[in-house]
């Protein structure tokens, strides 16, 4: 079988969504007689030109340069996925969407004249087609693996699609929500993570996205029922898939 | 040979994140070096103000995939000074736990990965995996485990979700923490193969005099919490730093860069640790290092992946006491008393000195930021090191130099996303850059 020429890009981002093939450790070497790393900046020195089968991207798009490197790529590539909560949504850069940022370069450098950023942080999805889109802040290892392993096998890879909630029950979890009263964002995000934080007595922050056809006006409404504030409904939506359209809905209905 | 030459790197490779560099070499000597980050900023200390303190330490974990823990742990350290939480010894050990985690996943990482395929003239871990597998099988396998710790203490390697301001969201049970300590022989006999391994490469002869600054407690090499001091008599709490630093912006750099006031640019990291720490190393390591003739201090910046092997089988070995001497927290957290105030940390991340201060007001909204990550600190230092480097690279062709330059750069471990809260590399004469 002839191996899988693979790109692995990043846009702005914390690295740790690439980072997570890294993480793969042992089963990465097996996985490499399959596929090659042909771009893959964090772990090889040189890189081969395109055309690539699968080209990775995390991050989100923000600045002028990044804009065209993504149309590149785009070029380059015949499968485009973007992994991860920054490339899928806008990740936590995105929260400077809301906020002017101008205001944002001058209060973070000297010399904020010397900064050349785009206005908002978008998905990579906002300026070219992109074919999958793996979620998650980071993305899960194992749901990475287990779509490079479909691809290879020559089958549509599946993602999930229902939420949170389903994988709470399927654990066996106490309901957070129901029985604690904590703000939870379980019934709202798309699952993949194995419902983490109810499992460590926390509520789930959304770090998956939204879930197919989620309905995040209803938590909205439950969460007030909850008397929790407003302010503090609406941080807890802007986070980490804030810029998401679903989530965005919520947001601004508090802006 | 032409002593007069430009190398130019527009892509760092095998470093976190985005960054560049470009040197000028005239007549044998270096003119102009620019370590430049073309990373995004990211603008994490403008977003974070008008966010509730709880939610600080999950967003400051997105500033870096590599070493989440550290920032977790500096801003929870910050934020509890001004609520005024002292976390129990049972908490502080569990924290210690998941951050020695940290530390051997991340740094196995890049002496594997990263750094020492440069040593031995592979271009990444994969092609050096074909010709020693015994050595990056047992590599793997260590940072395997170091994740296997952060993961089983904080529910996920990368950005775990259990910790909290006042401790961790639950108690994580001592039955929970066991299994970890199920393959402990091996790994234990893993981490000091790999750094009689790493103690075996052919190092560059290299020699500068730094100013290496880290934490230092009487008690234990240092994690969480200490004095900064420095190997040049700089002695100072935690409160006191920002005061001594000067900030300084680079034209071509989206990270900001810091010098000591009234001393210049300084280095933080395993080496500064190792130097300013080395009696509190385990025994065992400090026998193994001995024994290659690697005491303390060391002062060429290569040696750093010597450091960071020598932490890894340290905090191996202080990770299997702290296992089994793990006894449980009453609770799991502390509240604090919801007050205005300012507090700052710093902790040490696996790069070195991670400094964070909030201000929070009265209802625990944050309303000014500021962080301090290790790589911005480093920034100034490295390119000191380029330009002392300077005779040796114009002795060798521009294939060669390029790489030499390329790995000065990665000794220090760079994490550029963190910074920008660095390199790719042309080689290019200096007559055909300037009639570009």
């Amino acid at each position: 079988m002839r191996k899988l020429k693979v790109a692995v890009f990043k846009f702005s981002s914390c690295d740790g969504c690439q980072l997570q093939f890294l993480n793969m450790e042992e089963e990465l070497l097996r996985l490499m007689d399959n596929i090659e790393f042909a771009l893959f900046y964090e772990a090889r020195r040189f890189a081969e030109p395109g055309p690539y089968d699968i080209t990775f991207v995390e991050g989100s798009v923000s600045t002028p340069h990044e804009v065209e490197l993504l149309a590149k790529l785009r070029e380059d590539s015949k499968l485009v996925v973007a992994v991860g909560a920054c490339a899928t949504s806008g990740g936590i850069q995105a929260l400077r969407n809301w906020a002017d940022v101008e205001e944002f370069k001058r209060q973070v450098y000297p010399r904020p004249e010397w900064i050349e950023v785009l206005k908002n942080a978008e998905p990579p999805s906002k300026y070219i087609r992109v074919d999958y889109e793996i979620r998650g802040c980071p993305v899960s290892k194992e749901q990475l693996m287990l779509f490079v392993l479909q691809l290879l096998k020559g089958k549509t890879p599946s993602l999930p699609v229902d939420s949170v909630c389903l994988e709470c029950k399927r654990k066996g979890n106490v309901c957070v929500l129901v029985v604690r009263g904590m703000p939870c964002l379980g019934p709202v995000t798309m699952s993949g993570c194995g419902a983490l934080c109810p499992s460590y007595s926390r509520g789930c922050y959304g770090c998956y996205g939204p879930m197919a056809d989620s309905r995040p006006a209803v938590l909205n409404k439950r969460l007030k029922e909850l008397n929790i504030r407003p302010k503090d409904i609406q941080l807890l939506f802007k986070q980490f898939t804030g810029w998401s359209k679903e989530f965005r809905g919520v947001i601004d209905e508090y802006e | 040979m032409n002593t007069n030459r430009v190398i130019e790197v527009d892509y760092l490779a095998r470093v976190e994140g985005e960054g560049s560099l470009y040197l000028e070499i005239e007549n044998g000597k270096v003119l102009r070096v620019e370590v430049g980050i073309f990373e995004a900023p990211r603008f994490f200390e403008a977003f974070l103000n008008g966010r509730k303190y709880y939610e600080v330490p999950d967003i400051t974990a997105r500033i870096c995939g590599i070493c989440p823990v550290a920032y977790v742990m500096s801003s929870s350290k910050a934020l509890e000074k001004i609520l005024q939480i002292d976390v129990s010894d049972e908490v502080e050990q569990l924290r210690k736990i998941i951050y020695l985690g940290e530390w051997v996943e991340s740094h196995v990482l890049h002496v594997l990965m990263l750094h020492a395929p440069d040593f031995l003239g592979h271009d990444s871990l994969l092609s050096l995996a074909k010709e020693q597998p015994d050595i990056v099988r047992k590599g793997l396998v260590l940072k395997g485990w170091g994740n296997q710790v952060v993961r089983v203490v904080g529910g996920r390697s990368v950005h775990p979700v259990s910790c909290r301001v006042g401790g961790f969201h639950r108690v994580i049970r001592k039955e929970e923490l066991l299994p970890l300590t199920r393959d402990l022989r091996r790994v234990e006999g893993y981490a000091k193969e790999l750094l009689e391994w790493v103690l075996e490469l052919p190092i560059p002869d290299f020699k500068r005099d730094i100013e290496f600054l880290s934490l230092r407690n009487e008690e234990e090499y240092p994690v969480l919490h200490g004095r900064i001091v420095s190997n040049k008599g700089l002695n100072i709490h935690e409160d006191e730093f920002e005061e001594c630093l000067t900030t300084e912006q680079a034209r071509y750099s989206t990270s900001l860069r810091y010098r000591l006031k009234g001393r210049g640019p300084y280095v933080v990291g395993p080496l500064a640790r190792y130097n300013n720490n080395y009696d509190l190393l385990k025994p065992e390591v400090r026998e193994v290092v001995e024994s290659h003739g690697y005491k303390a201090p060391l002062s060429n910046s290569f040696q750093s992946i010597i450091a960071r092997a020598a932490e890894v089988y340290h905090a191996v070995l202080e990770l299997e006491e702290l296992i089994n001497n793990y006894r449980e927290p009453k609770q799991p957290y502390m509240e604090g008393m919801l007050c205005e105030g300012v507090g700052a940390a710093v902790t040490e991340a696996p790069r070195g000195l991670l400094y964070h201060r909030y201000t929070l007001s009265e209802k625990g909204y944050v309303v000014n930021v500021n962080i301090i990550p290790p790589t911005s600190q480093n920034l100034a230092s490295i390119e000191q090191d380029l330009l002392a480097l300077g005779d040796k690279l114009v002795t060798l062709d521009q294939t060669r130099a390029q790489w030499l330059a390329e790995q000065a750069v990665r000794n220090y471990d760079p994490c550029i996303s963190c910074a920008t809260h660095f390199l790719k590399l042309n080689y290019v004469s200096k007559e055909h850059r300037h009639t570009e």
